[in-house]
């Protein structure tokens, strides 16, 4: 425990742990409530291709993932508005060329397995002192645009009850589509690729089985997987096992005591 | 000079290539009650979304109150969708849906005078009980009374309702009657209201507009619902319902 504590890259790893897990229990929220968890996995795989083109430029993945994955997340935005398509289709067209991207650019290069892994499925031992930067930033960016809240949930509840409210809707949407795009990835390195999707939903799914309101389901939310990674990276350490898997699994495991809990004191 | 409080004029509105709306063009003075009459489809609730700036119409011109809709004071327009949108899902109280109606926004916290006016509202509502249950739980009936103090709470000019009847049983549609009538009459506000109910538009209205896409009439009930104008209304090209009228227009 106390060897676990005195670990620079542990350290560096609850660090971002905790923020990360902020950004998706807060973002979480809307993604849940406005069924957005194909989205989630959209921008997650766009990440992927920005973190390929990162390590073909040689460069640190994250400067160009950032750019890359909003570019995207503006791209399905715009797409779904303009046009008669589905959020799902646009999200879909987005999701495939990243991906066929990400893999034009990975078969370009040698160093593709050790790094690929990482971002895959997460690692403690990836996180870097620019990837706490970068998540402290969107924290202190989310914290900025507090107020947000009460739009994004007016429009989550009736978008035109709140268009008629005159609340700008259509730019809180492309704001919403950016922060998400931004928390998936300074979540990549300890999450993984794979699993992003999930670890935005599982927190606020929990929060909505508990909460009478929507703000209770936003504190619940935040806590719950704030809670679930500081666990997760416990026993990834403990372990020895990739940080990703282990944080999921303990959310699904805070998810299922919740729906325990809940179907006893109804049933 | 009576102000008006509605006034359009050679109204259109396409959804995609669809003509949901054409030739609408009417005059409500302030202080009216509009019953919205139509089928299925006629673009009644598309009509709505106009006057409150929602949907921009292809062609002509609409003006709520002196100003393009959607263009006026915030407050000055309150609106009660279907409550068949209402997503359920949504965890929310009965409360903050009142007090979003004050702020505009949906509330993180709720002060104490914006609690104070939404139990106000609430109470005269009818629904001063049942704070504690979700929204998702309550009746359509229920819900219906709640969105009503949400519009109170506001002090519009103007009422915009979209089938308000829809799930409240005859108790409770007096009720909501009698409310809207009383909030028109203290407050000199205008009410306009989608209705499927003839009898409810030949009481309690001052005004009808007949739609199926185009305007069908305008006018005082007893003018516009007549059979005649009925029959272009509900009746379908080539098989026309005559029955249906003639049981209806009889009491
Ligand atoms: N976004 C849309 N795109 C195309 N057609 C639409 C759209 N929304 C509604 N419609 C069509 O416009 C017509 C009018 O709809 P609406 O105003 O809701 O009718 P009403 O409220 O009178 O039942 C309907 O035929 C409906 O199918
Ligand atoms: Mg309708």
């Amino acid at each position: 425990m106390i060897e676990m504590l005195q670990s620079g890259f542990m350290q560096r790893a609850f660090l971002a742990g905790v923020m990360v897990a902020y950004l998706a229990g807060f973002f979480g929220v809307f993604v849940v409530q406005r069924g957005l968890s194909f989205l989630g996995n959209g921008l997650a795989h766009a990440a992927f291709g920005g973190v390929a083109l990162g390590i073909l430029l040689d460069r640190e993945p994250l400067w160009i993932a950032v750019p890359f994955t909003v570019a995207v997340s503006l791209g399905i935005v715009w797409l779904t508005e303009r046009t008669r398509l589905g959020a799902d289709t646009s999200i879909g067209i987005f999701f495939a060329v990243s991906m066929a991207l990400g893999i034009i650019f990975l078969s370009q290069t040698e160093r593709f397995t050790t790094d690929a892994f990482a971002y895959l499925f997460g690692s403690i031992l990836a996180v870097r002192w620019s990837d706490i930067y970068a998540a402290g930033a969107l924290v202190l960016l989310s914290v900025a645009v507090w107020r947000w809240w009460g739009h994004w949930a007016y429009a989550t509840f009736d978008r035109e009850l709140a268009q008629s409210d005159h609340v700008p809707c259509l730019r809180g949407d492309y704001l919403l589509a950016v922060s998400i795009a931004v928390t998936i990835v300074v979540s990549m390195k300890l999450v993984g690729i794979t699993l992003i999707a999930a670890f935005l939903v599982i927190p606020a799914a929990t929060a909505r089985l508990l909460a009478v309101t929507f703000r209770a389901m936003t504190v619940i939310s935040i806590c719950i997987g704030v809670a679930s990674v500081l666990l997760g990276l416990v026993f990834s350490w403990e372990y020895d096992l990739p940080s990703g898997p282990c944080v999921i699994l303990t959310q699904a495991a805070v998810f299922t005591l919740a729906f325990a809990w809940k179907s006893l004191r109804s049933g | 000079m009576t102000v008006m409080a509605v006034e359009t004029e050679g109204l259109e509105v396409r959804l995609g290539r669809h003509v949901a709306l054409e030739g609408i063009g009417f005059r409500l003075p302030e202080n009216g009650f509009l019953a919205i009459l139509g089928p299925n489809g006629a673009g009644k609730s598309t009509l709505i979304k106009v006057l409150l700036g929602l949907q921009t119409p292809h062609a002509g011109s609409v003006r709520v109150f002196g100003h393009p809709a959607g263009r006026g004071p915030t407050r000055e327009v309150g609106y009660i969708p279907q409550i068949k949108t209402l997503d359920r899902q949504f965890p929310a109280l009965p409360l903050e849906l009142v007090v979003s109606g004050i702020r505009g926004s949906w509330p993180w916290r709720i002060r104490r005078e914006e609690r104070e006016q939404a139990m106000e509202a609430l109470t005269i509502a009818g629904m001063d009980r049942k704070l504690g249950t979700p929204l998702g739980q309550l009746s359509g009936g229920e819900l219906q009374r709640v969105y009503l103090a949400r519009s109170f709470v506001r002090r519009p000019r103007l009422l915009l309702l979209d089938e308000p009847a829809t799930g409240m049983d005859a108790l409770g549609e007096a009720d909501m009657y009698r409310l809207l009538e009383g909030y028109r009459s203290h407050h000199k506000a205008t009410i306009i209201m989608i209705t499927h109910d003839w009898d409810v538009a030949r009481h309690h209205s001052s005004h009808v507009l007949l739609l199926n896409r185009r305007q069908i009439g305008f006018g005082e009930a007893q003018e516009v619902l007549v059979g005649e104008a009925l029959r272009q209304a509900y009746g379908h090209v080539g098989h026309a319902h005559p029955m249906t009228v003639q049981d209806s227009s009889r009491d």
